[in-house]
């Protein structure tokens, strides 16, 4: 497969209220293929969403970013200005959890469809409304044609984000990322957005970098997975091996804290006593975390080392790594 | 007689644009001492409407709710009656629901209503925050100053200061992170267990009901179409829509599949379709369901649905509404 995009080493800083900086990603380090559709999970504050924004220079005025970003040849990070108009939209493109608030309240669903497509890619007006209703048709939108007149509160949330998804696809992007874009759907409604990006997918052959912290949607979803905390990726894999097989304390704890719909790892340990495995303490953040191991304060199989610096990702098999040095038997946690 | 007692219980809001709009359609429910009852269904389907009208914030069209035999008076602008304050209330966002600008230890004190509470006022607000896993020096700060796991748990601390028999949580833990939200489930799961509190515990999120719920309730547009006992419900869902939820979950496994999904969406209440309820989305619908479907019961399971009434052929139409 061909790489699409490759972040190497990206680290982000941003201005702190007293002066100087704080950082949110660490060294981190990933990559998409054509026609692939990558997971980044973790919780709030881990850096997954920064990641994203990073990606599409929407980072907050001030903000330090280091590292490179490749996409089709293109440095995503060293893009100033105008320069981002010729990549945001036509080579990368976003949806966001908050459908509601992506779209114009004020504007038609058309309106909003059409104006970056004749800006970008030149349409006529008769040809962009065609393209535009093509879109909606294509993202499972009945009655296109009507839609395109109709104002974003006139539809309920997941249709929302459907029309969100048609506009982030407008000029065609290379690769879409999405940060929780299902998150505040309902399940029946989360499955619809998923089967729609998974055809996106298939038929198209978009590439999709998806941001979320359900492990359940991970492994719907993706055929490979960064797992971030606090600004690092913690560990990567394919997904199903991830999940079933986690190589990093991290993961694995999050999936036994994980509420069991299934057979996955960790699931027997808990099954029937009315009570989840929790991870004990806080998450931390980049700026709160230690020196070492961002996860040690909580981890069951802590050892001194592990406080001393912060752990490489190392290959723990062929196309999986783990930014852990102790390497225990996850098995062997006490429940 | 059940802790809690919700009998065909409505809930109507009027609005200029959209006519009466029924929210909850009767509903009956049974929470029992040192029981979790989980509350699921798609948002729009009354799951906060009820919960709201149980603990009295809006009022009872008709029907009744009964606390250990006597009926909750809706709130209105007095002073909650100590029988009314034995049930109390947690909801999604902590920040909303506490003071930014008083400690938490103020906060606390304004609802103690345990005996010690007299003598001892910041003693029992040390016993509050050590019961829900707080240190005691946490009674000077500020909810700010909390995270959002940490604030669920002062929240959690101040609906036990008044020694609730009943707790009906609506969506606690849908705003937290994965390892915050087992920590706040674990410690109302504990209370429940340790203080012999019922609990009613609504969400959206099936799997995290299925782990802690000892009844299941399944609501669809303002009414319950099935319940029974959380593991018969899993294991053998009657209803569609029970299915249908179960079968939207992604999940974990070897051979990764993507999950079902259910077409269209939870229609606005004030447009309810005839017959069944759920007949528009659902996969099974048949021509009988235009009529209202019966109330079948299976083992300890209760459901509303006409494939049942193809089955066993024998129960009347006309009771519609589930119990636990």
């Amino acid at each position: 497969m061909t790489r699409l995009l490759d972040v190497q080493d990206l680290a982000v800083a941003l201005p702190a209220a007293g002066g100087g900086t704080v950082p949110v990603i660490h060294h981190a380090s990933l990559h998409v293929d054509e026609g692939e559709i990558v997971g980044i999970a973790g919780e709030s504050g881990s850096g997954k969403s920064m990641t994203a924004q990073a990606l599409l220079g929407l980072l907050p005025d001030g903000a330090q970013v280091r590292g490179t970003a490749r996409l089709d040849g293109t440095d995503l990070l060293a893009l100033r200005g105008a320069q981002w108009n010729t990549v945001r939209g036509k080579q990368v493109a976003m949806v966001f959890q908050d459908a509601t608030s992506a779209l114009h309240p004020m504007l038609t669903i058309g309106r909003q469809l059409t104006e970056h497509m004749r800006l970008h890619l030149g349409l006529d007006k008769r040809a962009a409304n065609r393209r535009a209703a093509e879109l909606l048709d294509r993202v499972r939108i009945p009655e296109p044609e009507r839609t395109l007149k109709a104002y974003s509160h006139q539809f309920s949330g997941g249709m929302r984000q459907r029309v969100a998804i048609a506009a982030a696809l407008a000029c065609n992007p290379r690769l879409l990322i999405a940060d929780e874009p299902t998150t505040a759907l309902d399940v029946t409604v989360q499955a619809g957005i998923l089967e729609l990006l998974d055809e996106l997918r298939r038929d198209m052959g978009l590439s999709v970098l998806f941001i979320t912290h359900d492990l359940g949607v991970l492994a719907a979803l993706t055929s490979r997975s960064y797992v971030f905390y606090a600004g690092r990726v913690m560990e990567q894999a394919p997904t199903t091996d991830l999940l079933l097989d986690p190589r990093h304390p991290y993961t694995a704890a999050l999936l036994r804290a994980r509420p069991h719909a299934d057979d996955s790892w960790g699931a027997a340990g808990t099954r029937g006593t009315h009570a989840l495995t929790t991870i004990p303490g806080t998450p931390a953040t980049p700026a709160t975390a230690g020196p070492g191991c961002p996860f040690a304060p909580r981890c069951a199989f802590r050892e001194d080392r592990c406080t001393d610096a912060p752990p490489p990702l190392l290959t723990v098999a062929p196309g999986r790594g783990a930014a852990c040095v102790v390497q225990p038997d996850l098995h062997e946690v006490p429940a | 007689m059940s802790l809690l007692e919700i009998r065909d219980v409505e809930v109507e809001f009027r609005s200029r644009s959209r006519g009466t709009v029924r929210a909850v359609d009767g509903v009956s429910l049974d929470v029992e001492r040192g029981q979790v009852v989980g509350l699921v269904g798609e948002s729009g389907c009354g799951k906060s409407s009820l919960a709201r009208a149980v603990v009295g914030l809006e009022p009872v069209t008709t029907g009744t709710v009964l606390l250990d035999g006597a009926p909750v008076a809706p709130l209105r602008w007095r002073r909650r009656s100590a029988h009314d304050v034995r049930m109390q209330m947690v909801f999604q966002n902590p920040y909303g629901s506490l003071n930014p600008r008083r400690t938490i230890g103020s906060q606390l004190r304004d609802g103690l209503r345990t005996p010690a509470a007299a003598t001892d006022p910041d003693g029992e607000v040390r016993r509050l925050l050590d019961l829900v896993g707080l240190d005691e020096d946490a009674a000077q700060r500020y909810p700010h100053q909390f995270s959002g796991g940490q604030r669920q748990r002062v929240v959690i601390a101040r609906a036990l200061a008044a020694d609730p028999d009943v707790l009906v949580a609506d969506e606690p833990v849908t705003a937290l992170d994965a390892s915050s939200q087992a920590q706040v489930v674990n410690l109302l799961v504990r209370l429940v267990r340790e203080l012999g509190l019922g609990m009613l515990f609504i969400s959206h999120d099936l799997a995290l009901v299925h782990e802690i719920a000892d009844v299941t309730a399944v609501m669809y547009l303002g009414r319950i179409v099935e319940s029974g006992p959380t593991d018969q419900v899993w294991a053998s869902p009657q209803h569609p829509y029970t299915r249908a939820l179960i079968d939207a979950l992604p999940r974990i496994s070897a051979q990764p599949t993507l999950p079902v999904g259910l077409r269209g969406e939870v229609p606005d209440a004030a447009r309810i379709p005839t017959g069944c309820r759920f007949r528009p989305r659902c996969p099974r619908a048949m021509d009988v369901c235009t009529g209202e479907p019966p109330v079948v019961q299976i083992g300890q399971q209760w459901s509303a649905c006409w494939l049942h009434a193809q089955e066993t052929a024998g129960t009347p139409a006309g009771a519609t509404e589930g119990r636990a």
